[in-house]
């Protein structure tokens, strides 16, 4: 019949899409959304002459892709939106060390792997967020402090489905013991206003429309909203909102990493290594604190305006392989203690 | 063709041999905590969603083919609108105008002075509100279904009821309805196994089902065994779904003999009877379609100036290529399978395509993991068979490329399309392949010169059917496309998930306009039919 037709013409496109080659390219596999990154790769190409291309998707799937594919990946490079999946990928054998004097010097070194599988891009945070004039931010200084009965139906946070709340869970295992975070958790989950749903801007919204005081968010969303250009009702919502940074005495805020790491099978690792570089380079590392209100990584170089209003803090040192070593037991904890 | 089959069933069988690896302690964790949630929410999500879409969509189609009532020319069509709204933006939409931040509740607050607990108001986001969107979006199946086949009933049948004293409401209960449930029950199905696949709205609402569960233990345990041991007691719901389909179309070879001989005698309806018509019938068009397109295009209308660049028309263009392209593909795939079984019914075909069938109850992302493992381990025999023989390395062949993409579509909505197309062909009479066969025609001439004319509505019908699915299909396209190709479904899911809703209206305003018009031809296409069934008939019995 005619399938052994399209077989043959679909063939016969794919190898005319092999035989295409481009001298100078670098492939890469993004969790970062395209809207977030297309911007910097285009700048890289225009500079270096090097053309990326680009397949987004979940950080989960394009790891799965990675090892499905073995040895014959095309993929040089793994952009992830957290620590946690870049150590999966380590673990899973999936990455090489990078080694470049620049990635070194630039990336302090709590924000990278040890071994130089993975680096930090940029830093997100995720501190306690309050409606103001709800609370005296002076009562509330620490993660732990979310246990207290007083907050009873006054907590918004997302469900423990989503990866920053694991990695928050996994750095308090690492901090306090698997024990004291479970009853930490199921104290939390007593004092949530409404089961877990939607994103961390809904959180946000949901805090600032008086169904919670606290939400429990990453700092860019609520940047984010600051600035929207259209939406009045969104900066609004931003006005109504504090900023707590718990556990300034202690281990300090959570803090999570966007990174990325060459594969381990990189056909263009020259090029893979170039592109790494020019993501902590200062115009890079600017992109990142202007266009998505990102705490840089690179020492030194400062956050936009609209985080600076949020003042100086101290973040969580904690090694962040950490994270992605305690993220199943992470989810466990948060089952066993009914985070939906 | 057994060799067709039995390739698209291969990813499905890949997921499941996970079956037989040791699972560690997940089991034990899973039943002590949350599995007893999945199941519940998806038995009742399943239920929901049945008896909306069976009110949404069965009542609509018996007032369409039965009365006649200003409008409903209109209706017909447009009832089939929310087939082209992906269930997640649908969601998404609900959500931006029922939630608690919403302008809406706002409004509220800020006219009586309330603040919250101080009223109450439904909420969205939950268990109840996942059923009722998952209805609206889902209910065009239902009603797809048991339209054509309430227009099949011998009219005769209809009026002898009649006149034995039913009154209208007896007639649809007792003769109507029963006679129709084969087709209902196969709108059904489709509808309860897309609810069992869907992930986005379950994930959006903050409702655990199975497959929320089944990515949980996948990804944030990092256990694939049991996450392919969760697919497979989902897969055996859907094997239920699946026998009891069946079930059901094995009868309906009894009830369809009677030949029509008159055409349908509808009744006019005037005055309050006319008025609860349009309203009973327009409900399910202005839940499904027309609040959240209207949503959608407030939003559009202040983004668009940033959302529409020169990249969106490429994303148009792949999207419908891609669609146009797949859809054609799983049409011909569905009738080689189904004239295959026709010619030569043996276990091997029959089987391999009930499971390649199975696809569509299957979450998108189970499959392309399924196809990512297939074609990956293909992909690397080739290369090492022929690095050993001759020294040269291929690379991958198939993975990364838009085959792999196309390949999964086929695995994922190969059901739909065979299920149309299988009952087309079911209606033709095997006495007609005889005469045919006598007259001196081989089997392929047969196909082509009696079966695919006399067919020609059910191939279209499933031709486009797929080419919408493909349309709004996510997770499947994400995870498999190859370097540089977006859809207009990842953009919308991309600007969504970063929580962008507002600048994700554009393209999902698009996607819906872009199925609008298989959607329209779909509808003519059953408007027209009863006419065209009537000329099949005439032609089939000369």
């Amino acid at each position: 019949m005619k399938t052994p037709r399209f077989l043959s013409s679909a063939l016969g496109v794919m190898l005319l899409g092999l035989s295409i080659g481009y001298a100078q390219e670098v492939n890469l596999y993004s969790a970062r959304k395209e809207a977030l990154i297309k911007p910097l790769l285009d700048e890289f190409s225009n500079t270096t002459g090097i053309r990326v291309n680009l397949v987004t998707g979940k950080a989960d799937a394009l790891l799965k892709r990675l090892e499905t594919e073995g040895a014959n990946t095309p993929a040089d490079l793994l952009i992830t939106v957290d620590a946690g999946r870049l150590h999966r990928a380590k673990v899973a054998a999936l990455l090489q060390p990078a080694n470049s004097d620049l990635l070194q010097e630039s990336v302090p070194a709590i924000y990278r792997d040890p071994d130089n599988h993975w680096f930090g891009l940029s830093l997100r945070a995720r501190p306690i967020m309050y409606a103001i004039g709800k609370l005296d931010p002076s009562t509330l200084t620490s993660y732990d402090e979310l246990a207290d009965p007083r907050w009873k139906g006054k907590i918004c946070v997302r469900s423990s489905g989503n990866i920053y709340n694991q990695s928050l869970v996994a750095s308090m295992i690492v901090a306090i013991g698997e024990q004291r975070t479970e009853q930490w958790a199921r104290a939390l989950v007593e004092n949530l206003a409404r089961p877990p749903k939607g994103g961390d801007r809904d959180q946000i919204r949901a805090a600032a429309a008086g169904q919670c005081v606290i939400a429990i968010a990453n700092t860019y969303y609520l940047a984010r909203m600051a600035t929207s250009k259209k939406d009045q009702r969104e900066r609004e919502a931003a006005m109504k909102i504090g900023i707590i940074w718990p556990d300034q005495n202690g281990r300090g805020a959570h803090i999570n990493v966007s990174g990325a790491g060459v594969t381990k099978f990189a056909k263009h690792k020259d090029n893979a290594l170039k592109l790494l570089e020019y993501l902590v380079s200062d115009k890079a590392q600017r992109y990142y604190a202007d266009s998505n209100y990102e705490y840089p990584v690179k020492a030194g170089m400062e956050p936009s305006d609209t985080l600076k209003q949020w003042g100086k803090f101290k973040g969580d040192a904690i090694n962040l392989s950490l994270l992605g070593k305690y993220n199943g037991a992470a989810v466990k904890l948060m089952d066993r203690a009914g985070w939906r | 063709m057994a060799a067709v089959s039995a390739l698209l069933a291969m990813p499905i069988l890949v997921v499941l041999s996970f079956v037989f690896q040791p699972a560690g302690d997940v089991w034990r964790h899973l039943l002590a905590t949350v599995l007893t949630d999945y199941i519940t929410n998806s038995l009742l999500l399943m239920v929901g969603v049945g008896v909306g879409t069976l009110l949404l969509g069965v009542g609509s189609a018996w007032l369409t083919t039965q009365y006649q009532f200003p409008g409903r020319d209109t209706l017909i069509w447009a009832l089939l609108l929310p087939l082209s709204m992906p269930a997640y933006i649908t969601a998404y939409t609900y959500t931006g105008m029922l939630d608690y931040a919403s302008p809406l509740q706002y409004q509220l607050r800020a006219w009586f002075a309330w603040s919250y607990g101080d009223y109450w108001f439904p909420d969205i986001r939950s268990l109840p509100g996942a059923m009722a969107v998952l209805s609206f979006v889902l209910y065009p199946y239902v009603y797809l279904l048991s339209r054509a086949a309430f227009l099949e009933q011998s009219v005769s049948v209809t009026d002898a009821s009649r006149l034995l004293g039913c009154t209208a409401w007896q007639s649809f209960r007792r003769v109507g309805l029963p006679m129709a449930r084969p087709a209902i029950i196969a709108g059904l199905s489709l509808a309860l196994m897309e609810t069992l696949a869907d992930y986005g709205t379950v994930q959006y609402f903050g409702v655990d089902t199975f497959t929320t569960g089944i990515f949980r233990t996948w990804f944030g345990l990092g256990d694939s065994a049991a996450a392919a041991q969760l697919s497979s007691v989902l897969l055996s719901f859907i094997f239920l779904l699946i026998v009891l389909e069946r079930w059901s179309r094995k009868r309906a070879r009894y009830h369809h003999v009677g030949i029509r001989s008159q055409p349908l005698n509808v009744q006019r309806l005037g005055g309050w009877r006319a008025t609860a018509a349009i309203c009973a019938c327009a409900l399910p068009l202005v839940l499904g379609f027309v609040l959240p397109t209207g949503q959608l295009l407030w939003w559009a209308y202040r983004t668009a100036d940033q959302m529409i660049d020169a990249e969106f028309y490429l994303l148009i263009r792949n999207s419908i290529t891609l669609a146009a392209g797949a859809a054609i593909l799983a049409v011909m795939i569905a009738l080689l399978i189904a004239y295959g079984k026709r010619l030569s019914p043996n276990k091997v075909v029959i089987s391999a395509a009930r499971v390649s069938g199975m696809g569509y109850a299957i979450p998108g992302t189970v499959i392309a993991v399924g196809v990512m493992l297939s074609l990956g381990w293909l992909d690397n025999s080739i290369d090492s068979w022929l690095r050993n023989q001759f020294d040269v390395s291929t690379g991958l062949f198939f993975s990364g490329t838009l085959f792999a993409l196309v390949f999964a579509y086929m695995v994922r909505f190969l059901a739909v399309s065979l299920q149309t197309v299988e009952s087309g062909l079911a209606k033709i009479k095997e006495s007609m392949d005889d005469a045919a066969r006598s007259l001196g025609y081989r089997p392929k001439e047969v196909l082509r010169r009696v079966h695919i004319p006399i067919m020609r509505g059910s191939l279209l019908t499933a031709g486009l059917i797929v080419f919408v699915d493909i349309l709004k299909e996510l997770p499947a396209t994400l995870i498999l496309r190859p370097f540089n190709f977006n859809t207009l479904a990842v953009r919308a899911f991309e600007l969504a998930s970063d929580e962008r809703l507002a600048d994700s209206a554009i393209p999902s305003i698009a996607i819906v306009l872009v199925g609008l018009l298989p959607v329209i031809l779909l509808s003519r296409a059953i408007a027209h039919s009863r006419a065209t069934t009537y000329v099949d008939h005439t032609n089939g019995n000369v």
